[in-house]
């Protein structure tokens, strides 16, 4: 490895250095970087190999129905993605900020609760929701009637128009503990001075956390937003769990994961294509890539970081 | 803090938000548990009660012991899970030491080569992985699987650990390299057991996706044999949909375990979190 000759020509060749690198180099190399260049590279070759250029995305993004189904999963995806930055993030804020206000008691009680959805696997997550929002079961409509919301009970993972909604805000209850940590571990690096700084001058209570809190946990809060956009395209588990390969009802629920999934290894009666499986995770690389650039290159350095 | 003024009623306020999202977040675990001990009738006709002496039932439990291998499921999960966790932090805490401890050529290039992982998920490599492991006959097999999640974790682990190694004191190491130690013994005498609580972080934050991971043991290993926990209770459910009893019972195997594991290692998991993710 080039990587390894010493700084100073002299000293002998620090064999060690290989030594402790070599095991982590291999195994990440051969299991993840290789299979992603792999992965990338039979993008643009044919069924049967061969070189085939823009090819498959010509047919991904040409051939209606491809293009009907990619653009119909990216789109879900977009709005699962959303409905996670509408509804998790402001929650997991203001948790957070009521966990980080003084002398609340039984804090740990409730930060260990909060935190018990997340450690479920999505399996888990899937098959609990849909048995308690199965009609058959009626434990939702029932929960709905005693609040005297029942009319408003629909089988809200069958219908077409739901579905998606219902499973982003699914996700959103089994995710939340990682938003509400993470900026709850902000709120607490931020040092008292500030606060009894902010009190001497009258700012206090909702006011105190918009002005003052707030601005200071803004790059937690980039961090999070990254981390779900990387998490939800990149989604798949809870969608085959709780709806099946075929993201029903009428591939309303399709992300682009389960999209990959299906082509890649057929779906009942369309065989697997391997090429167009890696042309659809090569647009899904591509996503991923902008943003985390856009979160690297704008976001990030135009946030200021206070360094207390 | 002494001008913190926390009066009655706003305390009852955030008392009673706080409890109503316990509530939202323990809901569908509780309704999940207390039904699968149960009798079919009762599951249905009153969803929310408690089991009593007419209507406690074990025959979910029952029909999953006989029908479902899920002392197997477990076994793999815990095999798959555990040897993971030790090539990830053991790997991960090697090639951190190298990159924060000697300064070599490229020094900065294999840091950021090795931290591209953290960004990018495994899963868009999975047609090459699959090509890689039919290549080399690891399909069906759990070796398969702890490599794919050593590598996955890798580089989290060695950013996390490579920024606790550099707050390890030189003058230490120099006092070891003058005593005659050989790299090695100063690594893992000297330097390992310094960063333990830096590598229960790693191990916990790589615990959790890997245990709960649908994706690569339906891909990769989906035989009888070699099936997880999360597999196979989604194989175990699909086959079972009607068996509500069964359905419930499985569904509370694959909670209550890691729920027993989250509540002994939560202050280590929590203190994980709001130590090295933001700071």
């Amino acid at each position: 490895m080039a990587t390894d000759d010493s700084i100073a020509p002299k000293r002998p060749f620090r064999w060690h250095i290989l030594v402790f690198l070599a095991p982590a180099v291999l195994v990440y190399t051969a299991l993840m970087i290789f299979p992603l260049l792999s992965t990338l590279a039979q993008a643009f070759e044919g069924k049967e190999g061969g070189f085939v250029g823009f090819g498959n995305f010509a047919t991904l993004f040409g051939d209606p129905r491809w293009a009907d189904s990619f653009w119909n999963a990216l789109r879900n995806n977009v709005w699962f993605f959303i409905i996670h930055m509408l509804v998790q993030n402001p929650i997991g804020i203001a948790l957070a900020a009521l966990l980080s206000s003084p002398k609340l008691r039984l804090r740990g009680l409730y930060r260990t609760v909060f935190f018990v959805p997340t450690i479920l696997s999505f399996v888990i997550v899937g098959f609990v929701w849909k048995l308690i929002l199965s009609p058959t079961w009626g434990v939702a409509e029932g929960l709905l009637d005693i609040v005297g919301l029942g009319d408003l009970f629909q089988p809200f993972l069958g219908k077409e128009e739901t579905a998606l909604t219902t499973l982003g805000l699914i996700s959103v209850w089994q995710f939340i503990g990682i938003p509400m940590m993470l900026i709850y571990a902000a709120l607490l690096s931020i040092p008292d001075e500030v606060i009894e700084a902010a009190e001497c001058d009258g700012v206090t209570g909702f006011s105190q956390f918009w002005k003052i809190q707030l601005p200071l946990v803004l790059p937690a809060i980039g961090i999070v937003s990254i981390l779900t956009f990387v998490g939800n395209f990149n989604a798949f588990d809870l969608v085959y769990a709780a709806q099946g390969a075929a993201a029903g009802p009428n591939y309303s629920t399709d992300l682009l994961g389960t999209l990959l999934y299906r082509t890649f290894f057929g779906y009942q009666l369309q065989l697997g294509d391997r090429s167009m499986g890696s042309a659809i995770a090569a647009v899904m690389f591509l996503i991923i890539l902008a943003g985390v650039s856009i979160y690297l290159f704008l976001v990030q350095t135009r946030l200021r970081r206070y360094q207390f | 803090m002494s001008s913190a003024r926390t009066s009655l009623p706003r305390s009852v306020a955030m008392h009673a938000a706080l409890i109503a999202y316990a509530l939202v977040a323990l809901f569908p675990v509780f309704v999940v548990i207390v039904n699968s001990f149960k009798e079919r009738r009762a599951i249905f006709r009153s969803p929310l009660a408690l089991p009593d002496g007419e209507t406690f039932s074990l025959v979910g439990y029952q029909t999953v012991m006989q029908r479902g291998d899920f002392l197997l499921y477990f076994q793999n999960s815990l095999i798959v899970t555990v040897a993971s966790l030790v090539l990830v932090v053991l790997f991960g805490a090697m090639a951190a030491f190298a990159l924060s401890e000697y300064r070599f050529r490229g020094n900065m290039l294999m840091g950021l080569y090795l931290a591209l992982g953290i960004m990018i998920p495994i899963r868009l490599g999975t047609v090459a992985i699959l090509q890689v492991m039919v290549a080399s006959g690891l399909v069906n097999t759990l070796v398969a699987l702890i490599l794919v999640y050593t590598a996955s974790g890798l580089p989290l682990s060695i950013f996390i650990l490579s920024e606790f190694m550099r707050t390890v004191s030189d003058d230490l190491k120099n006092a070891g390299r003058i005593d005659g130690l050989s790299e090695y013994t100063i690594f893992f005498r000297l330097v390992l057991p310094l960063v333990r609580p830096a590598m229960a972080t790693v191990a916990v934050f790589t615990m959790i996706p890997i245990w709960n991971d649908l994706w690569f043991p339906l891909i990769l290993a989906p035989a009888e044999a070699t099936k997880t926990v999360t597999l196979g209770a989604q194989m175990f459910i699909g086959q079972f949909q009607t068996d509500w009893n069964a359905v419930l019972a499985a569904l509370s195997l694959a909670i209550i375990p890691v729920l027993v594991l989250y509540l002994i290692f939560s202050r280590q998991l929590i203190r994980g979190i709001t130590s090295g993710a933001v700071k």
